[in-house]
């Protein structure tokens, strides 16, 4: 028995296959709603890619300064790396906290309450869908850099399988620790300092900004206790670097470890944010 | 003359009105804070590879990033509020209420709104600046001040225009959730100096979207390595782009045939 509101659950019977079915139907409906908005979608895209051209820009300077590579990293090798991120950080957009706050304030919340499932099932489902569109229109995006910036890359058939599974690893990762972090928002309406905290952190210490190794020891360190780096730095490099078939078969084990973790902390989180919520309109 | 009485009322009756939400400014403080560290942390990591990049030291740099910050501070308080409001209220219908008063209607639709706490920003960008200049020996003559003025209010105007062509273009396409984020991820080119990119990304963001003039242009006066015909071309493309916005934001309106009413 559970004080204060909660979801209303489905009936036990049958429950795995509306599960199911939901993911696929929440997963189509926003198919179909990325490819209406498709010129929308593709604003947000050129806006992303600004971002990693200029650490490609940035780092292929240094690299050509100092003969050619830094710490053994090619420009090659660099354009390959910030190519592979502009799909990485797509699969990694997730409802981020921010929009938790959107959704409390304008009363959705209220009303996502009341269906028979958890809200973070649509969250998941309905991104889901979207990164399908997203990957296709990438594809010309990635082409275009590939003839600007001549990566090198040449991966191997189980780095790319690796790859495959690893964005997916990567988008419930975040999916999972930012939700974590929208729970805040049940507690304050100041949440944006703190997200910003969370997002400069996650910059510095996940490869967003600079391949890890060419970080300062210390930080590299400090990095290997967070989850940020396996939602970033691991799925670039698990088709860009070279990669042992230990280190990437090993690296989907620790990404799933890391979807635990942020899955517990979340179902703690959620579990006393409910008990807070007291309806906004809706 | 009356267009600047009318700014500057607007202006004050934005600030008293943020003034009641103090807390804000302690939001915004640690906002800041995180924007210098981040800032400061990146210069540090690149300078950790490097002496210098592309002829630009540790310290040239920090002046150049403390002019990108000032700048991303004066657009968020004063230039990017007004023009997303044009954009919401086009859709809205609102925009009416703006254009049936007896003012100029660009002047009006420019200065309605104040996010008074980002001025933290831009005290943030002039401390980076001063503490960059602090450690560059070169002497730094009334010249170079003179130049740097010019070129900062030059590219201040420039990045006003550019907002208000993409402002006005709401009259025709409606959905302009993203621009923000679109023109956020453009400025940031601007942390780096212009020379840096390639050709036809150079040539974007300095007549396309005209962040080089708006920071690399000024940080090039601190740093004097400034060219009077950069300065004599930035005033003449300041003026072009001010005249060419001014004619399509009238276009625009022509256009509108108002939403609500």
């Amino acid at each position: 028995m559970s004080a204060g509101p909660q979801y209303a659950r489905l009936p036990e019977a049958g429950r795995f296959r509306s599960i199911v079915d939901f993911y696929l139907t929440t997963m189509r409906t926003s198919v179909q709603q990325q490819f209406q908005y498709r010129v929308a979608t593709y604003f947000y895209m050129f806006g992303m890619v600004a971002e990693p051209v200029i650490y490609l820009v940035v780092w292929t300077t240094i690299a050509e300064q100092r003969g050619g590579s830094i710490q053994g990293l090619s420009a090659g090798y660099f354009a390959a790396y910030y190519i592979v991120w502009t799909l990485v950080r797509n699969m990694n957009i997730v409802y981020g906290a921010p929009y938790w706050e959107h959704r409390i304030r304008e009363g959705r919340f209220s009303g996502d309450l009341l269906r028979p499932l958890h809200p973070i099932h649509n969250d998941i489902a309905y991104f889901a869908g979207s990164k399908v569109v997203w990957i296709l229109l990438w594809l010309p995006i990635a082409f275009a850099l590939t003839l600007v910036f001549d990566p090198l890359l040449d991966p191997t058939a189980l780095e790319m399988g690796v790859f495959a599974v690893a964005i997916w690893g990567a988008y419930l990762i975040r999916t999972m620790f930012m939700s974590a972090l929208g729970m805040l928002c049940f507690w304050t309406t100041r949440g944006a300092a703190v997200f910003n905290l969370y997002m400069t952190s996650e910059l510095l210490l996940s490869g967003r900004l600079v391949p890890l190794p060419l970080m300062p020891d210390w930080v590299e360190s400090i990095a290997r206790f967070l989850p940020f780096q396996w939602a970033f730095f691991f799925p670039i490099e698990s088709l860009v670097g070279d990669l042992s078939a230990r280190e990437l078969l090993g690296g989907l084990v620790v990404q799933a470890f890391w979807i635990l973790i942020g899955l517990g902390i979340f179902t703690l989180a959620w579990r006393s944010a409910i008990k807070r919520f007291s309806a906004v309109g809706g | 003359m009356n267009a600047l009485r009318v700014s500057l009322l607007f202006l004050k009756v934005g600030v008293m009105n943020e003034l009641q939400y103090r807390v804000n400014l302690v939001v915004q403080l640690f906002q800041s804070a995180i924007t210098l560290v981040t800032g400061l942390a990146v210069l540090a990591l690149v300078y950790s590879h490097t002496d210098e990049l592309n002829g630009w030291s540790q310290s040239e740099l920090l002046c150049l990033t403390g002019i990108q910050i000032l700048m991303a501070g004066a657009i968020r308080m004063y230039v990017e509020p007004n023009m997303s409001r044009v954009i919401d209220e086009v859709r809205e219908g609102t925009l009416d209420y703006a254009l049936t008063k007896p003012e100029d209607a660009q002047v009006l639709a420019s200065v309605r709104e104040v996010r008074i706490w980002h001025v933290v920003d831009v005290f943030s960008g002039l401390f980076v600046l001063g503490f960059g200049l602090s450690r560059i020996t070169t002497d730094f003559g009334i010249l170079d001040a003179l130049a740097f003025a010019v070129a900062l209010v030059l590219g201040g105007v420039m990045i006003y225009c550019f907002w208000l062509v993409i402002a006005t273009g709401a009259f025709w396409v409606v959905n302009m959730w993203h621009v923000a984020e679109l023109f956020d991820g453009l400025f940031a080119t601007g942390r780096w100096p212009v020379g840096i990119y390639p050709g036809w990304l150079r040539v974007s963001v300095t007549f396309l979207v005209p962040v080089a003039f708006a920071v690399t242009v000024p940080a090039e006066a601190v740093t004097s390595r400034l060219e009077w015909e950069t300065l004599l071309l930035a005033v003449v493309f300041a003026g072009f782009l001010f005249a060419a916005t001014r004619w399509f934001w009238r276009f625009g309106l022509r256009r509108y045939s108002g939403a609500s009413a």
